[in-house]
């Protein structure tokens, strides 16, 4: 086997595993990455909302947000983890395709 | 580490979107020149590593989460400037496909995870593996320092950015206009949490993948002394 084939594999056993990112800080009760709250969290957390913050906060709207389907915000972890190897896929199907193309454009055969 | 919209001002993320226009140009042509087309499958492969090591969060017991980056590794392999072509792309996706990071964001967050992560960590790899042989124990220990390096340098820009924000903008009655938590505040919170736990998954996975392609073979540690 090639070392390419193991490596995807490598990345295939990870994309499986993907969901302890969802479980394992809903066990531990864990909540939001330092710096990543929203504005409710940040309302709740100093008493108001700073002023740039609730204009530019909410400016793009992601077509798989939080690694989850629209509207899935709190479904139960089952759900979650579908929609987290979902996600895991679309990335990394995405990202090889940009990192191909930009292999394509700028890697010419230098020999 | 992944900073949202509306944390930083936009001054600020203007000004790290224009620090990393020249690196990004530097990284096109320093991957041109270096990297040979047998090898572009595996900055896919090192940018698609670096996306879902991403999604996995480690919790703090009853506080917050983070996840390591990758890109350490992808620069011990690939080079330095091959790392920050991917990790950027990874970025790019999270932030456009994902929500994970700001779209004015997507400049400073390159800045700490595909150019300060990789480059300090690949700086401190060649300083301690130096011209130990390419099979050897050494190169394994310097991969783990050179990704806990890597990421506590990161974690630490990230912090410094955030703890700027409410001393150059708020209102006139102290209000924050962005980011509402000081240095004392942001840089421990992110440089701790990433020194303590976050980081030690950059410094495994790391520090595992290098011991596990020494045995597979050397591609990726040619031009290095075997």
């Amino acid at each position: 086997m090639t070392l390419n084939k193991k490596l995807w594999i490598g990345i295939g056993v990870l994309v499986i595993l993907s969901p302890l990112g969802v479980i394992l800080p809903d066990q531990f009760k864990a909540g939001t990455a330092w710096g990543e709250w929203g504005l409710d969290e940040i309302q709740m957390m100093t008493g108001y909302v700073p002023q740039g913050f609730s204009r530019l906060s909410e400016l793009w709207k992601a077509p798989l947000p939080d690694y989850a389907f629209q509207g899935w915000k709190g479904k139960d972890l089952f759900s979650m983890s579908f929609a987290y190897i979902i996600s895991a896929l679309a990335g990394i199907a995405t990202i090889t395709g940009v990192v191909l193309l930009i292999g394509k454009v700028l890697v010419k055969e230098h020999e | 580490m992944h900073i949202p919209d509306g944390y930083l001002s936009p001054a600020t993320c203007g000004l790290f979107g224009a620090i990393m226009i020249p690196i990004w140009r530097r990284a096109s042509r320093a991957v041109k020149k270096t990297l040979s087309v047998r090898q572009v499958p595996y900055l896919a492969i090192g940018a698609a590593f670096s996306f879902v090591i991403m999604m996995f969060n480690v919790p703090i017991p009853g506080g917050s989460t983070g996840h390591a980056v990758g890109g350490v590794l992808v620069a011990i392999l690939l080079g330095p400037w091959a790392a920050c072509i991917a990790v950027t792309v990874a970025l790019v996706i999270q932030a456009l496909l994902f929500g994970d990071g700001g779209i004015t964001a997507i400049g400073v967050n390159c800045f700490n995870m595909a150019f300060v992560l990789p480059f300090v960590g690949y700086y401190v790899y060649t300083l301690i593996s130096s011209d130990s042989p390419s099979g050897s124990g050494r190169r394994v220990i310097a991969a783990g320092a050179g990704a806990y390096v890597g990421i506590g340098a990161a974690a630490l820009c990230a912090g410094i950015e955030f703890g700027l924000q409410p001393i150059l903008y708020h209102t006139a009655n102290g209000q924050a206009l962005y980011s509402p938590y000081g240095l004392n505040v942001a840089v421990p919170a992110m440089v701790l949490g990433h020194l303590l736990v976050f980081g030690w998954v950059e410094v495994i996975v790391t520090a595992l993948v290098v011991k596990y392609l020494q045995k597979q073979n050397s591609v990726f540690f040619k031009g290095e002394r075997s």
